[in-house]
């Protein structure tokens, strides 16, 4: 009992739980294409849990074949214990919010919320008193009987979300719910979607491709790429420990350095890179073969800039020249030339104002740059 | 200086003419196709509607002047509804209305079966695919309508090709009537028309979201409650339309009927045909094209209402 409250949180690191959504090696095949390769994913109760990938890196199909609009080539799919592979998308409780929305347009916002409840045979009174209900949830009780093309795009967006909601789906699937909203509207609906999630405690699907939206949003995170798993985990834990190249430089900036394994202790690694000529060090071990080529990845936000060198070795340090300063406010984007041509990206904070209009770091001067041992990350592909 | 305030008065006018050209521009381009509906649609109609009030008598032309000068400065207009009261009282004209009106009627249901599938599976199939099907509706255009009703003389009649192969296979014994009867003119009216039909179909279907139909089946809708609950009520402009333009020509249409019908079809396009040719009585003829026309007007005004709320909607 109190070990189950100690995952409450974060249920995937209980060895107990019952995932509520099972995908086992689901691939799909469209001719000759691959979308989906042999996939495994499993999804907890409450979660929201966000596909991330570039365009073509088979989520929408994933996402799909959740809803049950694709069926899978091979594998399968279990939903709250009951194998849903081959279950029409009419049968299976699981509704799904449309990139386009796909609101009835020859129907008012009324007829649409409740169009669900209507297949169901529910009765007038009680599908009359849910509509309402749903339509005072996302504030939209005066619009009732007007049609889709004449709402603004955040209203669509919220009929479309009031529809998908009100069956009590187990599951909601989201295809890039904020896609179609401007910055500033998208920005205020990622957090109506997280409060009506924890209210709900219905558990999300969301599929996105910005990077942003599905670190604000979500308890977990798979990146995919060529229809497949790059890595599933938290934000802090994809974006502090991604597990490859692709990862690192998919979510957020990464600076990547090649180098070979000189030193294997069992509290550190050495890193020794050619170009530039820096050797780093990491404050924890790993299986690795020493002499073996790695990358080590660095992110902007984690190297330190100053002008007098804080050390004489050239361990976690480089002597490099600003190139390029991008002043965005809050913070400064620094381009930094280091050896011969690389350019290493340093995002510092703007902590105090600059004196006489001066800022602290100019172009073309001489600077060190510095880090943490606990900063880079090293991966092997 | 007189020579400059000749200049400055001729680039006002020239300013003025360009002025009054781009204002007119507009006018001038509806002016051409008004000016030619003018001329060959609304002209005839009322020398029609002329004709259809007056008497018939043996003479060229067969009908009575509406206005005559009976004597200097006194004019004598006729004006008969007689042939009006007559296509009342004789019910054979009644009768073959409703005929008509029975046979275009059923022809539009027909076409609509036929047509609604068809441009459905023409819509949700490839690309490639649906540029064939799309020429084979518009390929038998290209040949002459009469030849193609002739073809059918030809299949359907007692010696004809479809009788001659149920005889060969031993199904029949003897041919089965079927030209000259009310069934080879259904077949006639709706092989012609179904192109029709099908095409404004298309043309709405291709328009049609198809998440919608997605969206449906996941609210728990199955297929044929999506169709009648999300199809349907989205296509319902083509089928107008295309229930229209295959409606209103079918209820007029002379040739299949006299064709594939002989004489035991009576469609009103057949009475028309013989009170001008056969009887030479004009008047009532027109009089019973005036009244087609009116029979017609209230679909034609039914489907303009329908497009102005269609524009008005989007």
């Amino acid at each position: 009992m109190s070990q189950s409250a100690d995952y409450n949180d974060r249920p995937w690191l209980d060895p107990d739980a019952e995932p509520f959504i099972k995908v086992q090696s689901v691939s799909k095949h469209f001719g000759d294409f691959t979308a989906v390769d042999s996939v495994d994913l499993e999804i907890y109760k409450g979660e929201l849990f966000c596909l991330l990938g570039g365009s073509g890196c088979g989520k929408t199909t994933l996402l799909r074949m959740l809803a049950g609009f694709e069926t899978p080539s091979s594998g399968s799919i279990v939903i709250d214990g009951v194998n849903m592979t081959d279950v029409p998308p009419y049968e299976r409780p699981v509704n799904m919010m449309f990139q386009s929305y796909a609101l009835f347009p020859h129907m008012s916002v009324e007829s649409n919320v409740g169009y669900g409840l209507r297949r169901d045979g529910i009765a007038k009174s009680e599908i009359d008193q849910r509509v309402e209900d749903m339509l005072a949830m996302v504030e939209l009780t005066q619009f009732r009987k007007r049609k889709p093309h004449q709402l603004s795009g955040g209203q669509k967006q919220r009929v479309a979300l009031a529809r998908a909601l009100i069956k009590q789906p187990k599951m909601l699937l989201l295809d890039e719910p904020l896609a179609a909203l401007d910055k500033r509207l998208r920005v205020q609906t990622q957090y109506e979607l997280m409060n009506i999630q924890e209210k709900l405690g219905v558990t999300f699907v969301v599929v996105t491709h910005d990077q942003e939206e599905a670190m604000t949003l979500s308890t977990r995170i798979a990146v995919m790429d060529v229809g497949r798993f790059q890595q599933i985990g938290t934000p802090t834990e994809i974006y502090e420990f991604p597990s490859s190249r692709l990862v690192a430089t998919f979510i957020g900036n990464a600076n990547m350095f090649e180098g070979r394994v000189i030193e294997n202790g069992t509290d550190h690694v050495i890193v020794e890179s050619k170009d530039p000529a820096c050797n780093f060090y990491i404050d924890h071990g790993m299986s690795i073969v020493e002499g073996s080529k790695v990358w080590v990845a660095l992110r902007p936000e984690k190297i330190k800039i100053t002008k007098q060198s804080e050390t004489d070795s050239n361990t976690n340090s480089i002597k490099g020249m600003v190139s390029d300063i991008g002043y965005l406010g809050g913070t400064s984007t620094y381009r930094v030339l280091i050896g011969d041509g690389r350019i290493v990206e340093i995002t510092s904070p703007n902590l105090n104002r600059p004196k006489d209009g001066n800022p602290p770091i100019d172009w073309d001067e001489e600077v060190y740059l510095s880090w943490e041992p606990s900063s880079s990350v090293v991966l092997t592909k | 200086m007189n020579e400059s305030a000749e200049s400055s008065a001729q680039n006002r006018l020239l300013q003025r003419m360009s002025h009054l050209l781009q204002r007119n521009w507009r006018s001038l381009v509806l002016f051409i196709p008004f000016f030619w509906l003018l001329l060959f649609f609304l002209a005839p109609f009322f020398i029609v509607l002329k004709i259809s009030l007056a008497e018939s008598i043996i003479a060229s032309p067969p009908f009575t002047p509406m206005i005559e000068w009976v004597e200097e400065g006194i004019m004598h207009i006729r004006v008969v509804v007689d042939n009006y009261a007559y296509l009342w009282e004789d019910d054979l004209y009644a009768k073959t209305y409703l005929n008509s009106l029975k046979i275009s009627s059923i022809s539009t249901i027909l076409c609509l079966l036929i047509g609604y599938p068809m441009a459905y599976a023409i819509v949700r199939s490839n690309h490639t695919t649906k540029h064939i099907l799309l020429m084979l509706v518009i390929l038998p255009f290209w040949t002459s309508f009469l030849l193609r009703v002739y073809a059918w003389m030809g299949l359907l009649a007692d010696q004809g090709t479809i009788n001659n192969l149920l005889i060969a296979i031993g199904i029949v014994d003897e041919p089965i009537r079927m030209l000259y009867t009310p069934f080879a003119v259904y077949v006639g009216i709706v092989y012609t028309y179904v192109p029709f039909m099908i095409l404004p179909l298309y043309a709405n279907m291709e328009k049609l979201d198809w998440t919608l139909l997605e969206a449906a089946a996941d609210l728990g809708a199955k297929p044929m409650t999506t169709f009648f609950t999300v199809t349907l009520p989205m296509t319902l402009p083509g089928i107008i339309a295309g229930s229209l333009l295959v409606f209103i020509p079918a209820t007029g249409e002379y040739v299949i009927p006299d064709l594939l019908g002989g004489g035991n079809v009576l469609m009103i396009g057949r009475i028309l045909y013989n009170e001008f040719n056969a009887n030479i009585d004009w008047p009532v003829a027109s009089a019973v094209a005036i009244a087609l026309l009116l029979l017609l007007v209230l679909p034609m005004m039914l489907y303009q209402h329908m497009q102005a709320r269609q524009v008005e909607a989007e």
